[in-house]
């Protein structure tokens, strides 16, 4: 099959779009989540998405056919909260392992599945590896600032193993997303090296930051630029933007990420901002606009959905920038780039 | 932050071996109060600070983590990039997983052999750190050039070839010992570090260079004027050596001009290892230099005045002489320092207000009245915090920003100053300002005015951005819109539709106070914005019809192309074929080449030179100001303080339809091309019968099969005119700022005339015999041509970076190049040089979009990305 880097040289690929919403679209129950495997656990897991790998198959893979089906060339596994201590959470922290490998498995065989059918398509699998629900660079207690609730070496092996499985389960490149502490994510692009060179494996790796709000910076602090010299080393596929935001918002970091950026630009936005009911008001006609607009503009080589996004929007984002040339790479003169929260180059 | 700065301040007083202080803090485990030091550094110009928990008492591991931990969450010391400094590797590893951001390590060395320095390195990689290489290996720390200059390049080597370590992530630190010490040995270290940092500046790609500076010094413990002396000079000139960064106590640096002349000229014997003596001389002179020193008493018949009468004559003679002690005077009759400014010095300033108005007082002259005024009320601020009720009575904020990418900001400092010298307030942010900061800071100050500037045509599109972004961000406040690459017609058309609460473009400084005043004024400022609108409007309007009448396509315009006769003709070969490179060029020489009209023209005074001078009305002003620059530029000369440089080269060349092919001089293969635009007026009615020009035309075709050359060239007056201009911007001195950028401009440029008669006459030789007054070279009377990428005959700036690449402008040649491709340091030229007896110069004009969409497609760029680089010689609408 056609390596991603080639078709990302022929024009704009499609990511899809969320999974949480249409899990919240089924209504499930508490029973559900269990299944028979996990029906005496203590914790409820209600809400625990990744879990369903294990207890709701067959609705994980539905849900990658359908977006297969309206578009999407990449696939992202149901593994964002799969890390061990995100799962810690539901006292699950010893299935992480599982969670991954299964995930990894159900989007390959989506994607299998589909190409048996369309064999002249070309589809990707990107094995997921979430932000996790601590910070590494901040301190959860405002009395007192240098504490931390975890540290870089945890969070390494906590992603060295969600890697591993991910890996092994046959996934085509690995996403770093919804970054919101560099440092964070610094480690899960250590781990990814590290399990490269263990399994001698060179997967592409995608990493995508979220801006938190209007002040333009991460929760962590860090300009988008600051955010891509610290992690540009590890020579990734792509950089990109998504969550948090809607299209409108996210629009001027999206022209200052293709202001700097060396490598291919992914963009997922939320379905606008959530309204006073917590649900996402941007029509996928909207979003689509967006994604011509910006694929027009020559800012984008890979666009999709995050929060509140739905096959529609995807759909509509494909038929939007069919024929339309991706962005092109650009080239700058080597500098010393370093970083605190703001660029500084020389 | 970005690289328009040409040296690095990293912050030294974070360290437990350099201050007590912190030392102390960090020992008795008050951590918090050890955080206050990095602020410190910050607010006194660090922009990188160093962090080092080396001691022997303490967890050196734990202590690095813990403060690392303690300033991340500081956003004003965060915001900085952060230099891990340890000799041991397991606290720098600590150190880096404590860090988000892209960090520096210091150091790692081959003193333990290439596997563990590999490893170290791989390590740090994987970390995404820069690194600093100290020079030292197995055998020891090197102390001679040779030494230094080996290990650096041995280190370079493993990093770059053996684990594509990015070369300019590698920083080496070749050593600063101790001079001065009395032991023979050590005289040429000094002398040692510096050519060390030149070979390694010119032989290993994009490394850079740093060195701890307190220790060339260490021989003069106890006595710091004499250090502070010492590390001054150093700096001086190890950064014209090619030292990039160095870790020195923020704020505590002396300024260079201001060291006592025999201590300067003994410190740099020392330096440069002059003589035996040098090191007891300076032995001799630093027992003189403990005291203070002495002032000089001078009398004026003025001075013998009322005290308020004496303010006024300050004023509007522009002498700051004596302007703190008459402060301090006012100050000592019980008046407050509102009252002061409010009274005697606002007086003087309407006074200096009335004669600008009407035409009695000219802009040098304000702008030095205003320099008297400045450095009046920062002499009176610190009695005003302590009452924080006071506040003078402005008229209005007015918001001042040279935008992204560009650099240059003598108009706007001008303008910045005669505003307040009529009572606004003045924030101005300084330049390469980015939107956000803009809105930011628009909405954070509550500003009235917001005023953008620039220089190169692609500010225009950042203007643009700037307004959509403001208007996005609902910010209401009326903008102004100047800068030498602004227009009237361009605001009206581009900028005036994307805003909605009044837009005005501002034709100069003397200008700007009466259009603030009516954006200022409750009853003025609707009926003022109004009539702006319709101006735009209509301006608009005629814009689009004429454009339309005139359009012509490219097809029909390259038939029409200038035709020269190649069969009858030989291009002349160039003498010199490799790249040449000359610094360090005689000030004094360049001095002669200058043209003073456009430098009398920043100062919005108009006429020809030297006629100028002798002007009934604008003479006394012109002939004060030119007095001044020649003092300026003498002192410039004599005390060494800036470097002008100069690249260029030559290439076999051909033309490729609107193309120019650049070969490789020994293979002929092409090594770049070079894209230009051609005129697209329709010329089928005109009776001159003129061709449509474009560069390409100049240079023999492939068809021709004949073999022609192009060559290119860069100056630039140096990093010290920026230097010296902050330098005067710090003391408050505007004037003597402005002047300094000013004349360096005119350097740039005259350097740029001087290089180009030698390159007819010697290095491209093909007008040996030319002889040319400096009038007739102003009038373009020679032969051949230097068009500038970015200017009417070749409008795209975006060319520079061939250009540049060409000349290897990143090795040679201090100049860089910003996102907008402006030139930094600001006072440089660059430009391509055509040696063809029928080349002139000419411009492009407008160009449509069948010949955009085939340049893009040329150039293999996006159409939109070329639209953008060419939005000012676009002759149609951009449809969405």
């Amino acid at each position: 099959m056609k390596k991603i880097q080639e078709a990302l040289k022929e024009r704009i690929l499609i990511l899809d779009g969320a999974m949480g919403t249409m899990i919240q679209q089924e209504k499930l129950e508490e029973d559900d989540f269990r299944g028979a495997k996990f029906k005496d656990t203590k914790i409820l897991l209600k809400g625990n998405n990744d879990i369903l790998n294990l207890t709701k198959e067959k609705l994980i893979y539905d849900i990658h056919t359908k977006y297969l089906m309206s578009g999407a060339d990449i696939i992202e596994t149901n593994t964002f909260n799969s890390t061990r201590v995100s799962q810690s959470d539901y006292d699950c922290a010893d299935i992480s392992n599982e969670l991954n490998f299964q995930g990894g498995k159900i989007a390959r065989k989506a994607v299998d599945d589909y190409l048996e059918k369309n064999p002249n398509e070309v589809k990707f699998v990107a094995g997921v590896l979430g932000p996790t629900n601590r910070t590494c660079s901040m301190s959860p207690d405002v009395n007192n600032p240098g504490f931390r609730n975890i540290t870089f070496d945890e969070l390494l092996t906590d992603y060295e193993e969600s890697t591993e499985a991910l890996i092994s389960s046959g996934v085509d490149l690995i996403m770093v997303e919804t970054v919101f502490d560099t440092l964070n994510a610094k480690a899960a692009l250590m781990a990814i090296q590290n399990i490269q060179d263990k399994l001698k494996t060179t997967l592409p790796v995608m990493i995508s930051a979220t801006i938190t709000d209007l002040s333009g910076r991460t929760l962590s602090g860090q300009t988008i630029e600051a955010f891509y010299n610290s992690i540009i080393h590890v020579n990734p596929l792509s950089i990109g933007l998504n969550c948090a935001l809607g299209p409108k918002e996210l629009e001027p970091y999206v022209i200052e990420l293709d202001r700097i950026s060396e490598k291919f630009i992914s963009v997922h936005p939320n379905a606008g901002l959530p309204n006073a009911f917590g649900e996402y008001d941007e029509t996928p006609e909207s979003m689509g606009n967006f994604a011509r607009k910006w694929s027009k503009n020559g800012y984008i080589n890979i666009i999709g959905g995050c929060c509140g996004t739905t096959p529609e929007h995807i759909n509509l984002m494909k038929k939007n920038v069919k024929n339309i040339e991706p962005r092109q790479k650009k080239n700058f003169e080597p500098k010393l780039q370093l970083s605190g929260l703001e660029s500084f180059q020389f | 932050m970005n690289s328009n700065i040409n040296f690095i301040n990293i912050g030294e007083r974070t360290n437990v071996t350099g201050s007590a202080k912190f030392k102390k803090l960090i020992m008795s485990d008050q951590f918090e109060e050890a955080v206050a030091i990095a602020k410190d550094q910050i607010d006194n110009g660090a922009q990188i600070i160093d962090i080092n928990m080396d001691e022997g008492l303490l967890d050196s591991k734990e202590a690095m983590r813990k403060y690392l931990n303690l300033i991340s969450v500081e956003p004003d010391i965060a915001k900085v990039p952060f230099m891990i400094d340890s000799s041991k590797w397991e606290v720098i590893e600590a150190g880096l997983k404590c860090i988000q951001g892209k960090a520096i390590v210091n150091s790692i060395s081959l003193k333990e052999g290439e596997e563990i320095f590999l490893s170290q390195a791989e390590k740090i990689k994987s970390y995404g750190g820069a690194v600093v290489v100290m020079a030292f290996d197995e055998k020891g720390q090197a102390d001679n050039v040779d030494r230094k200059f080996n290990i650096c390049q041995r280190a370079y080597n493993l990093l770059v070839k053996k684990i594509n370590f990015h070369p300019q992530d590698i920083i080496f630190d070749p050593n600063v010992f101790a001079v001065a010490t009395g032991i023979e040995e050590h005289n040429n270290y000094a002398l040692d570090f510096f050519e060390a940092t030149k070979l390694i500046k010119s032989k290993l790609p994009f490394a850079k260079v740093s060195g701890g500076l307190s220790n060339v010094s260490f021989s003069f413990r106890g006595n710091n004027q004499v250090r502070e002396a010492m590390h001054s000079c150093f700096l001086y000139h190890a950064i014209k050596y090619g030292l990039d960064m160095a870790i020195v106590n923020a704020g505590q640096i002396t300024i260079y001009e201001q060291i006592p002349n025999d201590l300067k000229t003994a410190v740099e014997d020392v330096l440069f290892n002059k003589s035996n003596l040098a090191t007891d001389n300076l032995l001799e002179i630093s027992k003189k230099y403990s005291g203070n020193v002495e002032r000089k008493k001078v009398t004026n018949e003025w001075r013998k005045q009322s005290l308020e009468k004496k303010i006024e004559y300050a004023l509007v003679n522009g002498i700051n002489e004596f302007i703190e002690s008459d402060t301090e005077s006012l100050r000592k009759t019980n008046k407050s320092p509102l009252e002061i400014i409010e009274g005697p010095l606002m007086d003087g300033m309407n006074v200096v207000g009335d004669l600008f108005g009407s035409g009695k007082m000219f802009l040098p002259q304000v702008v030095k009245s205003a320099r008297v005024m400045k450095q009046s009320v920062a002499y009176l601020l610190p009695f005003m915090e302590s009452n924080t009720e006071e506040k003078a009575k402005k008229k209005g904020k007015i918001l001042l920003a040279t935008v992204k990418g560009d650099v240059h900001d003598i108009g706007k400092n001008i303008v910045g100053v005669v505003l307040q010298c009529n009572n606004f307030e003045i924030i101005d942010l300084g330049v390469m300002v980015t939107a956000n900061k803009i809105i930011e800071t628009a909405i954070k100050e509550n500003v009235d005015l917001i005023g953008l500037s620039g220089l190169i045509t692609p500010s225009l599109d950042e203007m643009c951005f700037v307004a959509s972004e403001l208007k996005r961000n609902n910010v209401t406040k009326p903008l102004l819109i100047g800068g030498a690459t602004t227009s009237k017609i361009h605001t009206a058309i581009k900028i005036d539709p994307l805003y909605d609460f009044g837009v005005c473009h501002v034709t100069d400084a003397s200008k700007a106070v009466a259009v603030a005043s009516n954006l200022i004024s409750k009853n003025k400022v609707k009926p003022f914005i109004d009539s702006l609108a319709k101006e735009y409007s209509s301006l608009r309007n005629n814009y689009f019809k004429k454009e339309k009448s005139s359009l012509n396509n490219i097809e029909n315009c390259r038939k029409n192309r200038f035709v020269f006769n190649w069969n009858s003709y030989t291009p002349p070969t160039p003498k010199v074929k490799k790249i040449n490179f000359q610094q360090n060029i005689s000030i004094k020489k360049i001095s002669k080449f200058i043209d003073w009209n456009p430098f009398f023209e920043a100062w919005e005074l108009y006429g020809k030179f030297p006629k100028i001078l002798e002007d009934k009305i604008i003479g006394k002003a012109a002939s004060d100001l030119w007095k001044d620059a020649k003092k300026m530029l003498d002192k410039i000369t004599e005390e060494n303080l800036t470097s002008p440089k100069a690249v260029f080269g030559f290439w076999p060349a051909n033309s490729v339809g609107d193309d120019i092919a650049v070969y490789d001089e020994k293979t002929k293969v092409e090594v770049s091309r070079l894209y230009f635009l051609r005129q697209q007026m329709d010329r089928s009615k005109s009776k001159s019968k003129r061709a449509n020009f474009c560069l390409a035309d100049f240079v023999a075709p492939t068809s021709a099969n004949i073999e022609d050359y192009i060559g290119g060239f860069i100056v630039t007056a140096g990093e010290g005119i920026e230097k010296l201009a902050k330098y005067y911007e710090d003391k408050n001195d505007d004037y003597n700022s402005i002047l300094v950028k000013a004349l360096g401009d005119r350097i740039a440029e005259a350097l740029a005339e001087m290089l180009h008669v030698d390159v007819r006459t010697k290095f491209w030789g093909y007008a040996n015999g030319e002889k040319f007054s400096n009038d007739q070279l102003i009038n373009e009377e020679y032969i051949g041509i230097r068009p500038a990428p970015g200017y009417p005959a070749c409008p795209d700036h975006t060319e520079k970076k061939t250009l540049f690449r060409l000349l290897k402008a990143d090795e040679n040649i201090n100049v860089k190049l910003t996102e907008s491709f402006a030139m930094s340091p600001s006072s440089s030229v660059s430009g391509l040089y055509f040696s063809n007896p029928s080349s002139a110069y000419f411009g492009v004009g407008k160009v449509y979009e069948d010949q955009v969409k085939d340049y893009a497609k040329r150039k293999g760029v996006n159409k939109n990305i070329a639209e953008k680089w060419l939005s000012s010689s676009l002759g149609y609408v951009i449809e969405d």
